[in-house]
């Protein structure tokens, strides 16, 4: 439905240039206010009774060769996401622009030229490939369907394209059950890669694999891209993962993007307070640390349901910060710090931006309870609400002014006791 | 001589670890294999370890190594037909593999439970979850109902789950997974068990979640002072909550021993190679991970020698080729710390502080 029908930019960057680092590209994908409501239908005549906003408004660019990660809870709509962006799903409101062209509703023909493009990566190998088609038939499946023949025949190009993804060329007549779930996921990257596509959308890549085969999964991805000069959205939920494959991140709440930010500005210093919850909770492979878990925050209960999710902040039932504006006031995405764009009244890591609400809602005070001392400390530094709470006297600066409380996330080695604070914070 | 020392002095092949003699579970040279139309499946094949009271073993390897069938094997699970059950599991002063399987079964759900990654495994969809409950607990304690009923919901509110005086006439199907998962765990419980053991209880679960139950795993075992086994692929979920750790691969324990020297000084090439495939959130990121050539072995056509030899790197260095030939015994590398490779001691401190460690 769009007018623009002008594509301007070139067909294919050149990928060799456009590894990690090296800054910002230009914008390959742009998302507007997007929106996915899947309506809930009750009784004999199927009257629509109520929607399940999975997506609610989204905001973000991809830019040419970089990796974008999404993280969050399941159920904040990360996969529905990658599926309007892929255009599997038709989104019930907003933009998708796909190098500059509103792709949003564009029918069946319209989307065959995009469908070479863009390309998605499924979590499950093992449902995503037909069983009863070999390999061969699997990966050459883009090219029957685009109508293409690629030079030197399918064969010849699926063997370079198997070879290309670390599998045997010879393993073209086998069929998917004869290999292990690293190889049939390399099998589904190979398919994405065959009409050498400028985005790949991959959804939860590597969560079903160990993580030996994860590691191989990864640096494949990893190759790939900087081979190719592709473009990435990655879809996780295991934050390790995200972190090490991504330029940018966005954190996922119930719909929105509570948080998008370079990677390393988000892992140094996070400013939603969902972002660090989720940071918290990652297990973290080194013994020593568990006696010493300062920067613990324990996130009650699940995420609510997107049919009537909570008013104001989506976040406000779960944070130890709410406060009455967190109620009524839903929070704006905005760039705080260069390169780092949050949806909060009272940030982590950055000056309150509702200084003159100073109380805690009071299930933000019980929220507090499964919040270690020191992450309520350096919470306090930021939020005066916080401060009052935890009976600190907040230094002269710290309302509305606080700079950000200087953040050292390292515990110390200090082999102490196991018996720890936690105990009491969790006993009811 | 007990049992439990002739085992540790003679028919133990694959282990020199002598058992602990103030262990609540000792189990010795475990070796679970089925009989199938494929050939013998040697799923587990010498697995020993001893788990204290108030202490938690954590067991990690790939899947398909055997963590689950071990568990299995502990809790009498495995008297099908097909399957070989060999060696000895003592369960405070009382072996179980040669016991009455009525004995067993009467242990279980009582002395030991399990919990599982999927709850609807071991929850029935047709039944509330508080039927559940009072059923397990009834089968152990001789009390009427309602006071069972009480004791339900007393539970449900012990693991977190709010408003349990409605919720325990809910549908396992009305819970989300972190409450099913909850649930089973008030079911594990209710009997006070004193063996745990939770097979991948986290690994379908959000990380908020998944640390949830981790610290409720922790307080109820802090409370009870039960043994717990935690069975995962995770390294991190095991560095949170095990005092000791069991490295298993193709069936076999590669590296045993406390928690800290496992993650501190690994002495087992497999183990290096699990560190080095994690992506970590405490580090500086690295440019690439180092991952696992290849994949697992088939626990049918085990491959000769050490089972890793395929996928190591180090497969050349110890002398004649004994790497494929001669299968590698646990050895002790440290206090309490056993690794069953061929290289010397030596030349596995070496590697792994020039080689592995730095890049981690
Ligand atoms: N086809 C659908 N119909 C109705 N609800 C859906 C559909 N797909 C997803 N949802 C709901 O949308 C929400 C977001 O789902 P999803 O995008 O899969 O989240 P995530 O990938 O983050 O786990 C969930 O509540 C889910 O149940
Ligand atoms: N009843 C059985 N019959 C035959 N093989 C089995 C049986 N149970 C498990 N196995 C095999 O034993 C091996 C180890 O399985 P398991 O203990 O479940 O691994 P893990 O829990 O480490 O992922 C697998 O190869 C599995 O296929
Ligand atoms: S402080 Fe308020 S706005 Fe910020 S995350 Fe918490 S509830 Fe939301
Ligand atoms: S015995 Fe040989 S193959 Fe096995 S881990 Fe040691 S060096 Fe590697
Ligand atoms: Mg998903
Ligand atoms: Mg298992």
């Amino acid at each position: 439905m769009s007018d623009e029908k002008e594509v301007s930019l070139p067909a294919q960057s050149d990928g060799a240039t456009l590894t990690k680092g090296t800054g910002a590209g230009e914008p390959l994908l742009k998302v507007t206010g997007l929106q996915k409501h899947f309506p809930i239908r009750k009784g004999l005549l199927q009257r629509q009774t109520g929607a399940v906003r999975a997506v609610d408004g989204l905001d973000f660019e991809v830019r040419k060769g970089e990796t974008l990660g999404v993280v969050g809870e399941s159920g904040c709509g990360k996969s529905t996401m990658g599926r309007l962006i892929t255009r599997l799903l038709e989104p019930t409101g907003g933009k998708v622009e796909f190098e500059g062209q509103d792709i949003t509703h564009l029918g069946v023909g319209g989307m065959r030229p995009l469908r070479r493009d863009v390309q998605m990566i499924f979590q499950d190998p093992y449902s995503s490939l037909n069983p009863r088609h070999t390999i061969g038939t699997i990966v050459s499946a883009p090219f029957k369907l685009q109508g293409v023949e690629p030079e030197g025949g399918v064969k010849k190009e699926v063997q370079r394209l198997l070879s290309v993804v670390g599998l045997n060329p010879e393993h073209y007549n086998r069929y998917p059950h004869e290999f292990s779930g690293g190889q049939r996921q390399r099998i589904g990257i190979a398919r994405a890669l065959a009409l050498n596509p400028k985005l790949v959308v991959a959804d939860e890549p590597v969560s079903a694999l160990d993580v030996s085969i994860q590691a191989q999964v990864v640096n494949l991805l990893d190759d790939l891209q900087s081979e190719l000069g592709l473009t990435y959205v990655i879809i996780a939920h295991d934050l390790s993962v995200v972190r090490h494959v991504s330029d940018r991140i966005a954190v996922m709440y119930l719909g929105k993007i509570v948080e998008l930010a370079d990677r390393d500005s988000l892992y140094k210093a996070p400013m939603h307070p969902y972002t660090k919850a989720l940071m918290s909770a990652v297990p973290i492979p080194d013994p020593k640390r568990k006696a010493a878990k300062s920067e613990r925050i324990l996130l009650r209960g699940d995420v609510p349901s997107p049919i009537s999710p909570p008013s104001g902040c989506r976040f406000h039932t779960r944070c130890w910060k709410a406060t009455e504006i967190c109620k009524t006031t839903e929070p704006p995405l905005l760039e705080l710090k260069p390169g780092q764009q949050v949806a909060c009244h009272h940030p982590e890591n950055f000056e309150d931006q509702a200084p003159q609400d100073t109380v805690l809602l009071s299930v933000a005070k019980e929220a507090a309870t499964l919040v270690a001392d020191e992450v309520l400390a350096e919470s306090a530094a930021t939020s005066a609400a916080v401060a009052a709470e935890v009976g600190e006297s907040a230094d002269p600066g710290a309302r509305g002014t606080a700079r950000p409380a200087p953040t050292d996330p390292q515990p110390t080695d200090e082999p102490t006791e196991p018996e720890d604070d936690r105990q009491e914070s969790t006993d009811k | 001589m007990s049992k439990l020392e002739k085992a540790a002095l003679g028919e133990v092949a694959t282990d020199a670890a002598p058992p602990d003699a103030d262990a609540f579970l000792s189990v010795r040279d475990l070796r679970i294999h089925f009989d199938t139309d494929d050939g013998l499946v040697k799923s587990v094949d010498g697995v020993s370890f001893d788990v204290r009271r108030g202490k938690t073993l954590g067991i990690v390897g790939e899947s398909g190594s055997g963590k689950s069938v071990t568990s299995l094997g502990v809790m009498g699970l495995h008297r099908s037909a097909n399957a070989k059950v060999t060696g000895e599991v003592w369960l405070d002063g009382q072996e179980l593999i040669a016991a009455d399987p009525d004995d067993v079964r009467r242990l279980r759900g009582r002395k030991m439970a399990m919990i599982f990654q999927d709850p609807l495994s071991s929850m029935h969809p047709y039944y509330t979850v508080g039927a559940q409950i009072v059923e397990a607990y009834r089968v152990h304690h001789d009390v009427s109902k309602k006071v069972a009923r009480t004791r339900a919901i007393e539970m449900l509110d012990r693991v977190g789950i709010p408003e349990p005086n409605q919720r325990v006439d809910s549908y396992p199907h009305e819970f989300s997974g972190g409450m099913r998962q909850r649930a089973m765990i008030a079911m594990a419980l209710v009997n006070n068990p004193e063996l745990l053991i939770a097979d991948e209880p986290t690994t379908a679960l959000d990380v908020t979640v998944q640390a949830q139950i981790l610290d409720l795993i922790r307080d109820l075992q802090k409370e009870f002072g039960s043994a717990v086994i935690m069975i995962t692929h995770d390294l991190g979920v095991v560095a949170e909550i095990a005092d000791d750790l069991l490295v298993m691969y193709a069936g076999r324990p590669v590296e045993r021993g406390p928690a800290e020297s496992v993650f501190a000084e690994p002495r087992h090439p497999y183990t290096w190679g699990l560190l080095g495939s994690m992506p970590r959130l405490d580090r500086e990121d690295t440019d690439r991970l180092i991952p696992i050539q290849g994949s697992p072995p088939s626990l049918i056509n085990v491959p000769e020698g050490c089972p890793f030899n395929p996928r190591c790197p180090y497969a050349d260095i110890p002398k004649d080729n004994v790497t494929r030939t001669v299968r590698p015994e646990l050895t002790e590398v440290g206090s309490r710390h056993w690794a069953a490779c061929h290289m010397t001691q030596e030349q596995r401190e070496r590697i792994w502080t020039e080689e592995i460690a730095p890049k981690l």
